[in-house]
């Protein structure tokens, strides 16, 4: 029988324990990227000087492949003094790659802000810590909502490449029950269905975000 | 980013791997590393090429189709892009052979990233053809055109140099995505890497020596694009032109 309904359910709860860790993985990385992120935008603007170097940096994080800077991360850094288990490891390299994805998001939204705005801010003798603060970052967030949501998925579909450094996330539960079993037909593809549902949901979840934000801020 | 920088950093990428090889301790590794390198752009290659035959007729069949055939369409879409690579990897290595078919690796890896980058290129595929104004419709129409004429002739070819910078992104997203077919015992650049790690735990070389490459190959598609736009949009008053 190539679908075994039984062996289906028995997995079930080990690969939903798994989830929790990917779901785990996938806000923590989230947060790093999106404020990570907003840093490096912020900056660029706020020091001039900088703009050059976080461009080139961005270009770099943004042309080599995330599963290789998981690898730089657990492999290389524990070189320098930094040894970090890999949960930890994964996460920081799935956040510091998004976040040079989240970098240009913002620096679109910072883009979109009229002009005067800044001017008018100088006009009031802001000082730039609180013209990003209380002018520029509550303007340009809510138009950027649901591109960032669009990266928060994407990071979730990435986080299967943790289980190359054998964090137990769905994927690599997923290839344990496999390799233990000999069955891999039920756990592989109850992951794809999962990512698939979590997906689909998603994206449903930011179209009603981008008509709510929409519909609050009049452009 | 300017073409200029671009070509910058390709140069000093080239650059830095060509200094690091006088070092014995680096030099020891390009040789293995290049013979990876040369899968991961066979893979890459062959996989953009699926993915822009599937990606125009994904959109294809999504726009103009049969019912049916529109159907069959959304859901490809749906599925590649709703699922993770890496997933679909395992999924045509592992599952598939207990459905009776077996596939290479390779041939497994060209098809999942050629089918997976083709689902998100058919998005901007059509995109790029609902960019190009109504007015060319219906002057084809004018002209008493059949529509596979109109799209052949008239829509197509001005669709096309809008899409020349999404797909140049796609490409890149792909050659990165090569990384994962390491998982699927491939011996491409990341496999390299890791079995030579696994052997001689020089991280440090082995890893900057392998970022470097990437970031070169990746630079070259860059570059490549914004050539190819540039030649694409001349004499245009749309796009990026030169």
């Amino acid at each position: 029988m190539i679908w075994d309904w039984s062996f289906t359910f028995q997995i079930l709860p080990v690969l939903a324990h798994a989830a929790i860790v990917s779901i785990e993985a996938t806000l923590l990385g989230f947060v790093i990227a999106a404020t990570l992120g907003l840093v490096l935008a912020v900056v660029r603007i706020a020091v001039p000087w900088t703009a050059w170097t976080i461009s080139v940096l961005v270009e770099l994080i943004r042309s080599t492949p995330l599963l290789i800077q998981i690898f730089f991360i657990y492999f290389v850094f524990p070189k320098f003094g930094l040894v970090l288990d890999a949960f930890t490891a994964g996460v920081l390299a799935i956040g510091i790659h998004y976040a040079a994805y989240c970098s240009e998001v913002y620096r679109a939204g910072f883009d979109n802000i009229h002009r005067g705005q800044w001017e008018a801010s100088i006009a009031l003798n802001l000082s730039s810590w609180t013209t990003f603060r209380d002018i520029i970052i509550p303007q340009a967030i809510p138009p950027i909502v649901p591109a960032l949501g669009n990266y928060l998925v994407a990071l979730f579909k990435e986080t299967p490449l943790l289980s190359a450094i054998a964090v137990l996330e769905l994927m690599q539960t997923a290839k344990i029950i496999g390799s233990e079993t000999f069955r891999y037909t039920e756990p592989i593809t109850l992951v794809g269905l999962f990512f698939l549902a979590m997906s689909l949901v998603s994206a449903a979840l930011i179209r009603a975000l981008e008509r709510l934000l929409n519909r609050r801020t009049p452009r | 980013m300017g073409i200029r920088t671009l070509v910058a950093m390709l140069v000093v990428a080239l650059a830095v791997i060509g200094v690091l090889a006088t070092q014995a301790s680096y030099r020891l590794f390009l040789p293995g590393l290049l013979q990876g390198a040369l899968l991961t752009i066979e893979i890459a290659v062959l996989g953009s090429l699926l993915a822009v035959v599937m990606g125009m007729l994904a959109a294809l069949a999504r726009m103009y189709g049969p019912a049916p055939l529109r159907w069959l369409a959304t859901v490809y879409v749906e599925i590649f892009r709703g699922t993770s690579a890496l997933v679909q990897l395992f999924w045509l290595f592992f599952v598939l052979p207990q459905f009776g078919v077996t596939l290479d690796a390779f041939l497994v890896a060209v098809l999942a990233l050629g089918l997976n980058v083709g689902a998100y290129g058919s998005e901007c595929v059509r995109g790029a053809i609902q960019s190009v104004p109504r007015g060319q419709w219906e002057a084809g129409t004018a002209l008493n055109m059949s529509r596979a004429q109109m799209l052949r002739r008239i829509i197509l070819p001005q669709a096309f140099i809008a899409m020349i910078p999404p797909w140049g992104n796609l490409f890149i997203e792909l050659l990165k995505s090569t990384a994962l077919v390491s998982l699927i015992t491939l011996t491409d650049l990341a496999f390299k890497a890791q079995q030579m790690n696994q052997n001689t735990f020089k991280t440090v070389p082995i890893f900057t020596l392998v970022l470097l490459m990437y970031l070169a190959m990746s630079l070259v598609v860059s570059i490549g694009m914004r050539l190819l736009e540039r030649r694409a949009s001349l004499g245009l008053a749309r796009g990026r032109a030169a």
